[in-house]
């Protein structure tokens, strides 16, 4: 039984991007009804906000398992051309389980599974920025043993290292124009699963009175490496002037690292503010290279050109009865992309999202966690300018125009 | 508790599902382009083989989903188009049947041969576009490939019957609603609300291809009497015309007359250069003294005797030099000296009369069409290595567009276009001046992806017939036309991005 699920879980793991990038902030239903904040808040679900929380916590044990679903659309056209296109995105579904136990009254030990990055967008195929991309899904399950220490009477740490496994399928045509003789458009398809690696986590939290805490964690890059893929060719003309064939192929694909720091406060007795800052380091990804292993088949260089982007968290609880705890919040996404690099494969501009959410008490050990995120994105007209033909620079761009609401339900065993 | 929540989850997340993002403005939404003054709900397409998306010297169905009208349908979607339906044919070779024989050729491709280099050649297969099995007509697009002017009102141009003997044309016959139906006819029985004509190409175009095998038919009001490499005379264009465009123009709320490009221009006759046979001092000293003697007594006498002008014995010379040469070809154009020279003084024999009769070397004027880069410089006769195309062997004067077969090419397209630029003004409707736009593709025309141009093969306009656009040819054609109709009817009708369009099809035979 205990296997089936978890290979339910790993299935159901891809998840529609929502966030800058292909960073998927959903980690509990707790902290996202408050923003997605944490780094300071002492909850079930620090395993993955800060760890140093864990220690913290008034049970034994304490398990946390959750999902949402994410329904992310968005809709591209050109005024010039009439082009247009929306994505045909299935529902995304993140999900986290989070199991500690407090083996000493300043040890806590556990283990995290969560889904902080992926994408599942799809356009219709061959639409009009089918050179780029028809459609990707990407999922990264992280692996996270954990250990929280008290340090004193302030201060606590905790953490631990992380195993991530992820797949990636990307299709998308070869170029603007090329056919087989009977029209179909030439294309490619490159699939790698279980590609793995490595990388840890840190926490550090401060509590200088019994109203406040202060919180830092780090997340560590990490670079999955597809060794091996497959590149299926699709459509491919009979001519030497087209020589792709099926063949394997190596790419990275860049995790990157994400800092928070945090502030929590308890006031009125009933009411706790919370406010997050993270950074997300996504300068690594600065292109994406596939390496195909048949030579004559040429090299894909993608640019991608991200640069660092920061997301503003502000989140509010207020424990109304000994049945329910209310939630609310709000954060500001700062996108990656850089202009002219708006890809379609991604396409995230800033958001700004709002969140609610609540917490019933079944019992004194079980509770029914429950959110909704709403994200809001401006109309942009964007662009991707480092798409080459003939070593001419092709620009593609347009209007784009994205939204996603993502209800969420878990559920909390305390003992 | 739990249940409700269950199906509170349940309706929020079928209610989510139809949260689609919604532009301020969208493309989509009714109003955000306009048809103007024009009424593009129904649009019917007449012509030729340009019109019916004809390419590589064959009728094929991605070539005919590419034509400039199917294109434009596409964009007339914005503003009210409705279906715009095309008789495709049944494959990708492009060949027609005729009771199963092939009575047509197959695409070309451009193959990479034996020796690393690409070049057109003829895709293999066996098509399937029985002509015998009726494409059930009217279509939206009337396209008819080789129709010139007058067969758009000819009975029996879809009769298959008159097809083996010429009289009918077989793309027709696959669709023309009966025996005696005419392709005004039954575009006409469309009831459309909207048309585009372009016709008038195939009345010098087949002269020119032909290196001016026909007849100018100035005078001759009869077209029932022209050879198929005729040209149509200006009056009978006019007059023809002017019927079709207003059978057309009938209950339509507009249209757009496209005018005749200059055919000069295209790969077809641009390609291979007039001056293109290599000798070395040797072989040109060894081909002179042959025909030493003819250029300084012969001519010489022949100017004496009045036979021809002394300006004509002068351009009558054959000189061959170290070096690229133009090569000697028969023009029809010239005196006729075959009789002359069987007789005193010359007493030539028959066949050596016969290559001089009308022979001379080609200049700078000439245009020497594609279909003789396989020709010049060949020894057909494998057992006379001497019998050089082009050397010894004159080039067939279907080879050849002279100066001379150029002027009335040129006489007749403007006389032609005349009659177009004035029937559209008469009758209040679009006009596109295809002549000037198309010429602008011999300097090159920008886009996002380069520059397009006539040259052949790589110059992305033109398909490897040299004569028929590619697929982003016909884009930049209809961005040309919708640019037309916003222009005359208020209209804001989007265009195409052509570098999304296709050039030449790569493709080895297997």
């Amino acid at each position: 039984m205990k296997k089936v699920l978890l290979l339910a879980v790993f299935v159901l793991a891809t998840a529609t991007t929502y966030a800058g990038g292909y960073r998927v902030s959903l980690q509990g239903n707790k902290s996202l009804a408050m923003g997605h904040t944490g780094v300071a808040v002492v909850s079930t679900e620090s395993m993955f906000f800060n760890p140093a929380g864990l220690v913290h916590l008034d049970n034994k044990l304490n398990i946390s398992v959750g999902g949402f679903g994410v329904f992310s659309n968005v809709a591209y056209q050109n005024e010039s051309t009439g082009d247009f296109a929306r994505t045909d995105s299935g529902v995304g579904t993140p999900i986290y389980a989070y199991a500690s136990y407090a083996v000493t009254d300043w040890l806590t030990a556990g283990v995290g599974v969560y889904t902080p990055y992926g994408s599942g967008v799809e356009y219709e195929d061959d639409w009009a920025g089918s050179h780029l991309v028809n459609n990707i899904d990407l999922a990264a399950i992280y692996i996270q043993p954990t250990v929280s220490v008290k340090l004193g009477e302030y201060f606590s740490v905790g953490g631990g290292p992380i195993f991530v496994t992820g797949s990636v399928n990307f299709n998308r045509n070869l170029n603007r124009t090329l056919t087989d003789i009977d029209g179909n458009r030439s294309e490619v398809t490159i699939d790698a699963s279980g590609v793995t690696g490595t990388g840890w986590t840190a926490g550090l939290m401060f509590s200088p009175t019994d109203k406040l805490n202060i919180g830092f964690n780090y997340r560590a890059e990490i670079i999955l490496e597809a060794e091996g893929g497959e590149a299926d060719f699709e459509n491919v003309p009979n001519t030497p002037l087209a020589p792709f064939s099926d063949t394997t192929f190596d790419a990275e694909l860049p995790l990157p690292a994400e800092l928070s720091v945090g502030l929590a406060y308890e006031f009125c007795d009933k009411w706790l503010f919370a406010f997050d800052f993270n950074r997300q380091f996504w300068d690594v990804y600065e292109s994406l290279d596939i390496d195909f292993a048949d030579p004559n088949i040429p090299d894909s260089f993608n640019q991608r050109n991200y640069k660092n982007s920061s997301t503003y968290r502000f989140g509010l609880q207020y424990e109304a009865t000994s049945m329910f705890t209310l939630r609310a919040g709000y954060y500001f996404d700062e996108s990656p992309v850089r202009d002219g690099f708006f890809a379609p494969e991604t396409p995230r501009n800033d958001s700004n999202n709002f969140t609610a959410g609540l917490t019933f008490n079944v019992s004194d050990s079980f509770q029914i966690d429950a959110s909704f995120l709403y994200s809001h994105f401006e109309e942009i007209d964007a662009s991707y300018d480092a798409y080459f033909e003939n070593g001419q620079a092709v620009p593609f761009g347009g209007t784009y125009k994205s939204n996603a609401f993502v209800p969420g339900i878990g559920v909390t065993y305390k003992m | 508790m739990k249940n409700s929540i269950k199906i509170l989850a349940g309706l929020v997340a079928i209610g989510l599902v139809s949260c689609e993002p919604e532009f301020d403005n969208s493309v989509e939404d009714e109003g955000f382009y306009s048809s103007g003054t024009a009424n593009l709900t129904n649009y019917v397409a007449v012509g030729n083989s340009l019109t019916a998306g004809f390419a590589d010297a064959a009728l094929y169905i991605t070539g005919q989903q590419n034509s400039y009208p199917n294109i434009m349908a596409q964009q007339f979607e914005f503003v009210g188009g409705g279906e715009f339906t095309q008789p495709l044919t049944n494959d990708n070779l492009g060949g027609l049947l005729l009771g199963g024989n092939q009575i047509t050729q197959n695409r070309f491709v451009l193959s990479i041969g034996a020796n690393g280099n690409p070049g057109p050649v003829i895709l293999d297969g066996m098509p399937t576009t029985e002509i015998t099995t009726s494409a059930t007509g009217p279509f939206n697009n009337m396209g008819v490939p080789g129709a010139k002017s007058f067969h758009l009102i000819a009975e029996g141009y879809g009769n298959v019957a008159g097809v083996p003997s010429g009289a009918a044309n077989p793309y027709f016959a696959r669709f023309a609603t009966s025996d005696n139906a005419t392709v005004i006819g039954d575009a006409v029985s469309l009831n459309a609300t909207f048309f585009s004509l372009w016709i008038g190409n195939n009345d010098i175009l087949s002269y020119a291809t032909s290196g001016g095998s026909g007849v100018y038919q100035q005078g001759n009001m009869n077209p029932a009497t022209y050879g198929p490499n005729d040209i149509t005379d200006p009056g009978v264009f006019a007059n023809v015309y002017n019927q079709e465009v207003a059978a057309l123009a009938d209950g339509a709320s507009g249209g757009v007359l496209v005018n005749i490009p200059d055919v000069t221009s295209i790969p077809y006759f641009t390609t291979v250069p007039a001056q293109s046979i290599p000798l070395d001092a040797a072989t040109a000293g060894a081909v002179n003294a042959q025909f030493a003697l003819y250029n300084t007594q012969v001519l010489g006498g022949l100017a004496q005797a009045g036979f021809i002008s002394p300006q004509e014995a002068a351009a009558r010379q054959i000189n061959f030099s170290a070096g690229a040469n133009f090569p000697i070809i028969m023009d029809d154009d010239l005196t006729d000296l075959t009789q002359v020279l069987q007789g005193p003084p010359f007493n030539l024999p028959a066949q050596t009369a016969a290559l001089l009769g009308q022979l001379r070397q080609a200049n700078n004027t000439d245009l020497v069409v594609l279909p003789a880069a396989s020709v010049l410089g060949t020894t057909p006769d494998p057992n006379n290595p001497l019998g050089v195309v082009g050397v010894s062997i004159p080039l067939a004067d279907r080879f050849v567009l002279t100066q001379q077969e150029q002027f009335r090419v040129t006489a007749a397209t403007n006389s032609y276009n005349q009659t177009i630029q004035a029937v559209a003004l008469a009758n209040d409707l679009a006009f596109v001046d295809a002549r000037t736009a198309l010429g602008q593709l011999t300097i090159g025309i920008p886009y996002d992806g380069g520059v397009l141009t006539s040259t052949f093969g790589t110059g992305g306009a033109f398909s490897l017939d040299g004569v028929h656009p590619t697929p982003r040819g016909y884009a930049y054609t209809a961005n040309l036309i919708i640019d037309a109709i916003n222009n005359k009817y208020d209209a804001t009708i989007p265009m195409v991005n052509i570098g999304n369009y296709a050039t030449v099809t790569a493709a080895n035979n297997l």
